[in-house]
């Protein structure tokens, strides 16, 4: 017997994701990946000075702040052809290089973990066992008895307040969990450890933004801070020595717990080494700049797509075979829906036709999202740290090769095993390890310049208006912690004309294209096996391995009830 | 004593930005004395954890659905903040209420927790509050100043 099931909302933060499944068997066989409420952020640009715009797409999303002010001063200083001074070079790989390691940790803890960590049964974990399996892990001196059992105490109060905020709709006590109480009571105290140390790490955001939530220091041409060794106010030594403190700290965290801990609960999931690999195209822009040339090949992390999971053949990216398809979304281009158009000319006409809700199930066999479907050269790509760092262990990136080589020999498995659920997650603990140490290099080379009297970080020559061209068009990319963030710009007359972003989850969530090829999620979702089909706690481990944001892909118009699956026998 | 004022909500999508809006206004207008600290809050969520640390008594100003007519003013206080809440599936998804449940976790829970809330007549992609959101936003901020007051929090006009 065949049954379709709904999972809405699947997100654990930021935007509203629905996923329809047919299940046979014990196992998915088709899916459907949609997104219910509608977007439109770009229309709001249009005729506004492109100085600015990064001021409105940081408003984007409330997670990724700093990622939609880069790709969008990037944008504009494609199109006006700016290059930037390398202190603010720097200053920006610093802000992103942090945010994904932070995005990463949280990711891990606060959101992803819950799929694999049972948090009730931590209760009834032994302390002092818990102590020595933490010790036998991890160097991390916060691993005594006495710590778990405390640990412990916090978790049955706050179980017995009743309100269980994030834990509320979980599936506590499903049989897919599969971590002992010991390792349970672990992760839950390092799921608390991940919040004080972000409150710290985020501290360097404060910094180099002036201000945390909402950075205010990025500026088309550079950065708006200035560097001097002898103001107060401004980057000095004191400012730098204190960064370098924060970020020693943001590293030993993910060196002694995050990649401890990931190893662990892996070695109890590895049959999900061959589940949830998905298309097996894998895009990554390429990021952080190692000179400020602008060229691609000075990307630390290089640009580059993998075929079919064709691991010996790394091609490069070519920006103008990037389309849009909306054969499956509610929008309507003006020259027909199963045409793909590519962001310069974009368009964002919204077209519902679906189901008023309640509903209990889409039409999937037309329009069924509010996502597009991003296509390269036609095909359907994931992107993401694993496309990040599938691109780069292939594209002779040392370090990368190193830690991927490492990780797959302490889980005993061959490269293929990235290519599934747990492979997103290692990767994702792999790039926050990659970065979580470069960033320490990007810090002193920015001690460096200063000792050497470079202070400057704003490139001030086209600031005016007057000295740009009648019409320009430029493209920013950036590698944001969910992966291939593309802004669009065109500028006419000194104004934003047209304006598009392509954001990862919007590759990775989109539905189907006008050849019927599967979207990565729903892809990734085919042959997953389902325990439990009032529980389908698989597929949040595969969706929640993408990191699903949606915020900036689609708006939540509202929300009423929380009523999270829905089972119908067809 | 340390209060937290904090405005929650899409800068980009109309009524929905009425905590952050009101925010804005409030840093204009007014000079608080030193322990209280204005925060917009945006919709980012456990991001803003560090800044409930410390803090004994925390209000929230925020767009809410409660079923009345648009402008309509909400007060509400400690267990009821969580419930008014639970429902609220927007980008706020992990927001108010699961980082509230997080900071109980914790152990930094607000002695006192009020949230000033305004039901909002649209929530599109447009910059500008509705008109019936808009008129409330006085009656809102007065609401928000007395509060204060009865908190002992002394205040300045701007110059």
């Amino acid at each position: 017997m065949s049954k379709r099931i709904a999972v809405d909302p699947i997100t654990r933060i930021e935007g509203h994701l629905r996923i329809e499944a047919q299940i046979e068997g014990g196992k998915i066989t088709n899916a459907w990946s949609s997104s219910t409420a509608f977007r439109g952020i770009e229309a709001i640009l249009k005729g506004r000075d492109p100085r600015d715009a990064h001021h409105f797409t940081q408003r984007f999303c409330g997670v990724c702040t700093t990622v939609h002010s880069m790709a969008s001063i990037r944008a504009v200083e494609d199109a006006l052809k700016i290059q930037i001074p390398d202190n603010a070079r720097l200053i920006r790989n610093l802000i992103m290089g942090i945010q994904n390691v932070q995005d990463h940790v949280i990711h891990f803890y606060h959101l992803h973990a819950l799929d694999w960590v049972d948090i009730v049964s931590a209760l009834s974990a032994d302390p002092a066992k818990t102590s020595q399996l933490a010790q036998s892990i991890s160097d991390w001196p916060k691993s005594s008895t006495t710590y778990f059992k405390a640990v412990q105490g916090r978790i049955q109060a706050f179980v017995n307040t009743g309100r269980l905020g994030p834990f509320q709709n979980a599936y506590w006590g499903h049989s897919a969990y599969r971590l002992p109480a010991e390792a349970n009571l672990m992760a839950v105290a390092h799921y608390l450890e991940a919040l004080e140390w972000q409150k710290e790490v985020i501290k360097i955001h404060a910094i180099l933004g002036s201000k945390n939530p909402h950075p205010q220091t990025f500026l088309v041409g550079g950065m708006a801070i200035p560097v001097d060794p002898d103001s107060q106010n401004a980057l000095n030594a004191d400012k730098i020595a204190y960064i370098g403190k924060l970020l020693k700290q943001a590293r030993l965290f993910v060196e002694q717990v995050y990649i401890p801990d990931l190893l662990a609960v892996a070695s109890f999931y590895k049959d999900w080494a061959a589940i949830g690999g998905g298309v097996g195209n894998y895009l990554s822009y390429g990021d952080f700049p190692m000179d400020n040339s602008g060229s691609v090949s000075s990307l630390y992390f290089p640009r580059g797509i993998i075929m079919g999971k064709d691991l010996a053949n790394l091609m490069t990216v070519d920006e103008s075979k990037i389309t849009e398809y909306v054969t499956n979304s509610w929008y309507s281009y003006a020259g027909g829906d199963n045409k793909g158009l590519h962001p310069y000319d974009g368009e964002t006409t919204p077209n519902y036709n679906g189901p008023k809700p309640p509903y209990e199930f889409l039409d999937t066999n037309g329009k069924y999202s509010w996502v597009k479907s991003p296509r390269y050269n036609d095909q359907p790509m994931e992107v993401g740290p694993l496309a990040r760092i599938l691109v780069a262990y292939v594209g002779g990136n040392p370090d990368v090769k190193g830690v991927v080589d490492f990780v797959l020999g302490k889980l005993g498995v061959g490269a293929g095993a990235l290519f599934s659920t747990l492979g997103r997650t290692a990767a994702r603990g792999v790039d926050a390890l990659i970065m979580a140490r470069k960033n320490e290099v990007w810090l002193q080379q920015l001690a460096d310049n200063m000792g050497r009297g470079i202070y400057e970080t704003f490139n001030k020559e086209k600031w005016d208006p007057a000295t740009w061209p009648k019409e320009a068009r430029g493209f920013g990319f950036h590698e944001a912690p969910r992966g291939a963030l593309g802004h669009w710009i065109r500028i006419e007359n000194q104004k934003i004309a047209n304006y598009q972003a392509v954001v990862p989850s919007t590759w990775n969530a989109g539905p189907r294209d006008p050849k019927g090829q599967l979207g990565p999620y729903e892809s990734a979702l085919v042959g997953t096996p389902i325990a439990d089909e009032q529980k389908p706690l698989e597929i949040l481990r595969t969706i929640h391995s993408f990191d699903p944001c949606l915020a900036c892909a689609v708006h939540v118009l509202d929300g009423q009830g929380t009523e999270i699956i829905r089972i119908k026998a067809l | 004593m340390s209060i937290l004022v904090l405005g929650l909500g899409n800068a980009l999508m109309n009524d929905d930005a009425v905590g952050v809006r009101a925010i804005e206004e409030l840093r204009l207008r007014f000079a608080f004395s030193a322990e209280v600290q204005l925060v917009d809050g945006g919709t980012l969520g456990l991001d803003l954890l560090p800044f409930l640390e410390g803090v004994e008594r925390l209000l929230i100003i925020d767009a809410i659905d409660m079923g009345g007519a648009p402008g309509d003013l909400f007060r509400l206080e400690g267990d009821e903040v969580p419930r008014a809440f639970a429902s609220k599936l927007s980008v706020h998804q992990m927001g108010v209420q699961d980082l509230l449940a997080v900071a109980e976790l914790q152990g930094h829970v607000p002695r006192e927790l009020v949230v000033h809330g305004v039901q909002p007549a649209s929530i599109e992609m447009e910059m500008q509050l509705s008109p019936a959101v808009t008129t409330a936003m006085e009656p809102l901020l007065a609401g928000i100043v007395a509060e204060l007051e009865r908190w002992g929090v002394r205040r300045q006009q701007a110059a």
